[in-house]
């Protein structure tokens, strides 16, 4: 699948009340294209709630129900079940994709129970986090996903604690998709998308989603800092299903020696969220910490690989 | 059929007349019987329904709130801390305008943790803009949820109904009920309807931001739905009676009311106790009535002022207290009929956390309100200090006292 082979039909329309350079819009266009029109859609409460435009007017092109902060994965099973009961009174002929569009302080903070509940039970519908690592839409607070040392408007000093992780946390649940996406990567999220649809069962799918007025960056470069993302490893693209991870895009090719990591550093200074990191003077310890991390993970990924190219088939054991 | 069982299984019993496809609900003690009956239900296909065992109250109000949304007729149960535990959707399932029935089982507010009855956990949720019925029998517990989604779904209301019963009292008594068949209530309760679905060949957005310029519309229409619920719940009683026959009141219930000059005022079960509080008045020479409200919200002003403005004097029950004021009843009933007659208003808070609600109390304090031997403001006229109240403050005070608090 290439870009020009995407279908033209635009679900998310013009005229949104989105800031220049969102990247939660441009994600938004890239995944109703690859799930069609046969959606019903569900928003929780996000810079999404306010990018679709006030009332009377929408953005939103497909069925759309806004709902309360904590409630995506419970409000998609009261979705999907009563879906379930259409199907069966011949009302649908097909059921449709079931979507919840939620931050990613509505995932790792305030709605993760509820995700969890839903995976728990299997719920069947599409969990989207776009995970601008804060909560951009009330001014840029910390949230569960912000990373370490990062600037936010209640860690002034750069946060204390290293982000968590809900994608492997749904790996955890033994749902039957888990996968990460970026923006600089469309095509590669565009397949993933079109794979979900296809799947029963709980699927997440976590976007990381550069915001310019809440990372201190120039609204056009938002494309431009997804990728770096990738390329200095602080945002891995893979897919998990079946009891397997595989990386795809940009990951896979650091992975497999194809291209060389990023040193985390040019990450850190396209944004202004980590300026206190280099001015008034280079804090060379927690720049360190960072890159430390990345090299771990990625030299246990590297090694991993070329034992499987080199010397035996060996997988991690999955989740359950 | 007759059939003798606990109030928590004729509600269940109330759902699946009402032929209820989804519901989704949480544990909690005085209403497991509800769920567990319903699933049963479902395990032996004498329901076709989906069941969703969610994992909170909030989760359970969420999902409601999805399945009503696309379109199918949605139940649930809760009480007391399940019910403060879903309030943020509470609002949102009345503001987005979807009709569904909720039964909440009547139960204190912890600390201390207590699963008896009163009414604190309603009275909370008063102003969701939720229509509120209380039910003070086994049969109207299984009648009102069937007449409940007749006036959630009257396209001039639109909104979600909770039928509230009392816990223990109603929840796990046994009583013997008349259940109704199937094919009248079929007669009474059309298929599910709404004023609006999610549709994928009209794929609207609902529930977005609202300016400040556009808000109070929303408001307001939500307000219009309340009061048009009126008409609804007195068509309800009315049908349900003619095709069923049952018929327990519409916005209020009375008992020996039409040559009264007092009244008790009261709602659940605890009116029933009062109608032989009424009795025993009577028997003392009072004129004495009872006036149920059977429906907390919308309030029935107009009944009240009909019925209490020729009273002399007016006892209201209240089985719960708006902390800082008085008898939230007691508020709403002096509110209700000011400016109409002459009576005077006195209030008895009582059946906190379970306690037994006397019939010979109520006509005990009744009477000292007519002989003028009580003050027309809150009493709480079944206190008393327990060895229990001793031991605990004789701890505390050995506490105070080590602590130089005292």
């Amino acid at each position: 699948m290439r870009l020009r082979d995407f279908p033209e039909e635009e679900l998310f329309l013009q005229g949104s009340a989105a800031c220049q350079g969102c990247p939660g819009s441009a994600a938004l266009r890239v995944a109703f294209k690859a799930l069609g029109r046969e959606t019903i859609l569900c928003v929780i409460a996000s810079c999404t709630s306010v990018l679709q435009s006030p009332f009377p007017v929408s953005a939103l092109n497909l069925p759309t129900l806004n709902m309360a902060f904590a409630t995506g994965g419970a409000t998609a099973s009261g979705l999907t079940a009563a879906a379930d009961r259409l199907v069966a009174r011949g009302t649908f002929k097909e059921k449709p994709t079931i979507l919840v569009w939620a931050g990613d302080g509505g995932t790792y903070d305030i709605g993760i129970q509820a995700l969890s509940g839903a995976a728990e039970r299997n719920t069947d519908f599409i969990y989207v986090c776009y995970n601008n690592e804060a909560y951009s839409n009330t001014g840029t607070q910390r949230s569960g996903a912000t990373p370490y040392a990062a600037w936010t408007s209640n860690t002034t000093r750069g946060k204390d604690e290293w982000r968590k992780d809900v994608a492997q946390i749904m790996v955890a649940h033994g749902v039957p998709y888990v996968a990460t996406a970026s923006l600089a990567y469309p095509t590669d999220m565009y397949r993933k998308f079109a794979k979900a649809k296809e799947i029963k069962g709980t699927r997440y799918i976590e976007i990381q989603a550069p915001c310019p007025p809440g990372w201190k960056f120039p609204s056009a470069h938002t494309i431009k800092v997804a990728r770096m993302a990738v390329q200095s490893g602080m945002w891995m693209l893979y897919e998990h299903e079946g009891g397997k991870t595989t990386y795809t895009a940009g990951t896979q090719r650091i992975i497999q020696g194809q291209s060389k990591l990023l040193p985390v550093e040019e990450y850190l200074r396209a944004q202004g969220r980590f300026r206190h990191l280099f001015s008034p003077e280079k804090d060379e310890e927690r720049i360190g910490e960072i890159q430390g991390r990345i090299n771990h993970i990625f030299e246990t990924l590297q090694f991993t690989h070329k034992m499987k190219e080199h010397i035996m088939d060996i997988e991690l054991a999955p989740p359950r | 059929m007759k059939l003798v069982d606990t109030g928590n299984h004729f509600a269940a019993w109330g759902a699946r007349l009402a032929r209820v496809e989804v519901v989704s609900a949480y544990p909690i003690t005085p209403q497991t019987q509800v769920i567990e009956e319903i699933s049963r239900f479902i395990d032996e296909g004498e329901m076709d329904c989906e069941y969703i065992p969610v994992e909170s109250e909030h989760s359970a109000m969420a999902a409601m709130i999805g399945s009503a949304a696309m379109g199918v007729r949605s139940f649930s149960a809760t009480s007391s801390h399940g019910l403060a535990y879903m309030h943020e959707l509470l609002h949102w399932a009345a503001g987005i305008r979807l009709p569904m029935v909720m039964v909440n089982v009547n139960r204190a507010m912890g600390p201390g943790w207590n699963i008896w009855c009163d009414h604190q956990d309603a009275l909370a949720a008063r102003d969701t803009g939720w229509i509120q019925l209380y039910c003070a029998s086994h049969q109207e517990v299984l009648d009102t949820v069937i007449q409940a989604y007749r006036i959630s779904e009257d396209f001039k209301v639109i909104l979600p109904v909770m039928v509230c019963y009392d816990a223990i009292f109603i929840s796990h008594s046994y009583m013997q009920v008349e259940v109704p068949d199937q094919e009248n209530v079929d007669r009474f309760l059309p298929p599910f309807r709404s004023l609006w679905k999610l549709d994928l060949d009209y794929p609207l957005t609902h529930g977005s931001v609202i300016y400040p310029d556009d808000y109070e519309e929303v408001r307001f229409s939500m307000f219009q739905g309340l009061d048009n619920a009126r008409g609804a719940i007195r068509r309800a009683a009315e049908e349900y009676r003619d095709i069923i026959g049952n018929y327990h009141g519409d916005m209020v219930e009375t008992y020996r009311i039409d040559d009264a000059d007092c009244a008790l005022v009261a709602m659940g079960s605890m009116a029933s106790e009062c109608k032989m509080a009424v009795d025993m008045l009577r028997d003392k020479g009072y004129r004495c009535g009872l006036v149920r409200v059977r429906s907390y919200r919308p309030f029935p002003i107009a009944e009240l002022r009909e019925l209490l403005s020729p009273m002399r004097a007016v006892m209201v029950l209240d089985r719960g207290v708006s902390f800082g004021l008085e008898g939230a009843l007691f508020s709403e009933v002096k509110a209700a009929i000011y400016g109409h007659g002459d009576a005077i208003v006195y209030n008895l808070i009582t059946g906190l956390g379970g306690r037994d609600v006397r019939y010979d109390l109520v006509a005990e304090r009744t009477e000292a309100a007519l002989e003028g031997k009580m003050a027309p403001e809150s009493n709480w006229p079944s206190l008393r200090l327990t060895e229990h109240h001793r031991v605990s403050k004789r701890g505390l005070e050995e506490y105070w006292k080590r602590e130089g608090v005292l």
